[in-house]
């Protein structure tokens, strides 16, 4: 009888395009990185709320304001069944968001950028969803089978939001100077950070070869960042605004357009927790957590007192 | 229709706007995120109510006026929310007994107006009761989940009822464009109480007795907080007036 490796043969699951589910064998190094990627994932979702939020109590119509309103509490809802994704790999939501109070896990650096104009609230809906769009189109399809059903779920929500985000800067687009001023200044401050989401270069990226293998990925950063860019080059033409990159040009060879050097020293020290509010949104979270326990604690022991009465 | 209909109009729309933004302080900053998310939803709704209410009254008025003029370019002074609506957030017992408050409140309120002869408002009415049921079966459920949770929760409940029980009688007074729209807020007192009564029965939380009651927001005398309220709520529209968004 031939000795079957079971590494040998989840990779042939892979290669076959079979979906992994919770109760099936997997290498531990394929759980860890799932769990890593979709808590990390869980984690931009609940931190992303706060950048937003800061801009609920001010939104200048009631339409607005409801709008803005419920597009956070998706985000929340995303939040949910990530955690709930992976908590299928065996990792409880609390271990996860103590990683995430303690620095252990990370999210996604954009959320540490601060919002300074109405505005911002638009280009974060088309730039920074249209971005984890990107992402999140190509992971519904990812190997792990409830990672991939979540996505399917989130993605269609998050193409709501990036067209909400567009038609509130269309609108400023079409008004008054202080309005188009204010427009092009939050796309001037979200457009190099919204390209960093997409991740180091190639060239850069450790986890990139595995996770391509196990088709957790399955398009490399660089890909998708040049999807991205070639989207926006194009939306931006119906704003009338610009993006600040004076080499961004359509190059015909290529048929894709070529873009300038992203500041790679600025997202490394993001990612150290030098951003602007890197300090503040991880603070607001353990804040939450802490006010809530009390929360959390008296819902427990109610529900043991049902239980035994 | 008078400008006292209108006002009555507003008045419910006031009650629901100021509460919705209140409650929205709590989107991202929740105790756990399913109550996150149950907060907002509820927010979500008050808003959609004032709305409702801001359209219509904006159709009463004329003159150009719209939902957003009515919410974002009035004065302290013009707005007619009960002073309840208006208190700080605290921690999430004091938001959860002003929420099951106002829950029980419009609950009856809504029930009475199904039967008012605007059938605009009855419409708006009954839409809305939709959520407040929910709302208010919401709010129970946690009033009695803290009340009878830990030895702390008891206490930040009790503490919440000291803070809030005296803003419960200004429902009930009725200001003047209540009682010539045809609203009898009296009448609904003892159906609120008795509500009350029973949930914090269930809760093991103690009815306080001759509290004096405050009042005044009915007519657009607030607490301070209401200014704070509106420099956040109106800051764009003052800013830059005369946009659209
Ligand atoms: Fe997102
Ligand atoms: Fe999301
Ligand atoms: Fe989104």
């Amino acid at each position: 009888m031939p000795v079957v490796d079971p590494d040998q043969l989840f990779q042939d699951k892979i290669d076959n395009e079979i979906k992994i589910e919770p109760k099936d064998q997997m290498p531990d190094a394929y759980r860890k990185t799932n769990i890593r990627q979709i808590s990390q994932h869980a984690h931009s979702e609940i931190v992303g709320m706060l950048p937003e939020g800061n801009w609920i109590s001010r939104a200048p119509s009631l339409k607005r304001k409801a709008i803005l309103l419920a597009k956070v509490q998706d985000e929340g809802g995303h939040g949910l069944y990530l955690y709930s994704a992976a908590e299928t790999l065996g990792m409880s939501r609390e271990e996860m968001i103590n990683d995430l109070h303690s620095g252990k896990a990370k999210y996604s650096s954009i959320f540490n950028y601060p919002t300074l104009s109405w505005a911002d609230i638009g280009a974060i809906g088309w730039l920074v969803d249209g971005a984890a769009i990107m992402n999140q189109v190509m992971l519904t399809r990812t190997s792990y089978g409830p990672y991939a059903r979540a996505m399917v779920r989130i993605c269609k929500e998050e193409s709501f939001h990036q067209r909400q985000g567009f038609d509130a800067l269309l609108v400023l687009s079409r008004g008054t100077k202080e309005q188009r001023d204010m427009c092009q200044d939050a796309i001037n401050r979200w457009w190099w950070p919204a390209l960093m989401m997409f991740g180091p270069r190639d060239t850069e990226s450790t986890n990139s070869d595995q996770s391509m293998k196990w088709k957790i990925k399955r398009k490399s950063n660089d890909e998708l960042r040049q999807n991205f860019i070639d989207m926006i080059a194009e939306q931006i033409k119906t704003l009338g605004m610009h993006l600040p990159d004076p080499d961004l040009k359509w190059n015909e060879e290529r048929k894709h357009y070529d873009f300038g050097e992203i500041n790679w020293d600025e997202f490394w020290q993001v990612v150290k927790g030098n951003g602007p509010c890197n300090k503040q949104r991880l603070d607001a979270r353990r804040k939450a957590w802490e006010e809530g326990e009390w929360v959390r604690e008296a819902a427990i022991e109610y529900a043991k007192k049902r239980l035994t009465s | 229709m008078t400008q006292s209909y209108t006002n009555y109009i507003l008045h419910l729309a006031d009650n629901a706007l100021i509460l919705g933004q209140r409650n929205a302080e709590w989107c991202g900053h929740g105790p756990v995120l399913e109550q996150d998310i149950a907060i907002t939803n509820i927010s979500l709704d008050l808003i959609g109510q004032a709305r409702s209410l801001y359209q219509y009254a904006a159709e009463l008025k004329g003159n150009g006026a719209t939902e957003d003029s009515l919410a974002f370019l009035r004065t302290e002074r013009e707005f007619k929310n009960c002073l309840l609506a208006e208190q700080p957030n605290g921690d999430w017992a004091q938001t959860i007994l002003r929420q099951f408050f106002v829950s029980t409140f419009q609950f009856y309120l809504y029930q009475s107006l199904l039967t008012h002869s605007d059938s605009t408002l009855a419409a708006i009415a009954e839409k809305s009761l939709k959520e407040v049921r929910y709302h208010l079966r919401w709010g129970s459920e946690w009033v009695i989940r803290l009340g009878d949770g830990t030895e702390e929760s008891a206490r930040r409940m009790n503490k919440a009822v000291s803070e809030l029980w005296c803003y419960t009688g200004e429902f009930f007074v009725p200001a003047d464009y209540e009682t010539a729209a045809g609203s009898d807020p009296a009448g609904l007192k003892d159906a609120f109480y008795s509500k009350v009564r029973e949930v914090f029965t269930q809760a093991s939380l103690a009815v306080p007795e001759n509290v004096f009651m405050h009042t005044g927001g009915k007519n657009g005398m607030h607490t301070e907080h209401l200014g704070f309220i509106l420099s956040d709520l109106q800051y764009m529209q003052r800013a830059y007036p005369g946009c659209e968004w």
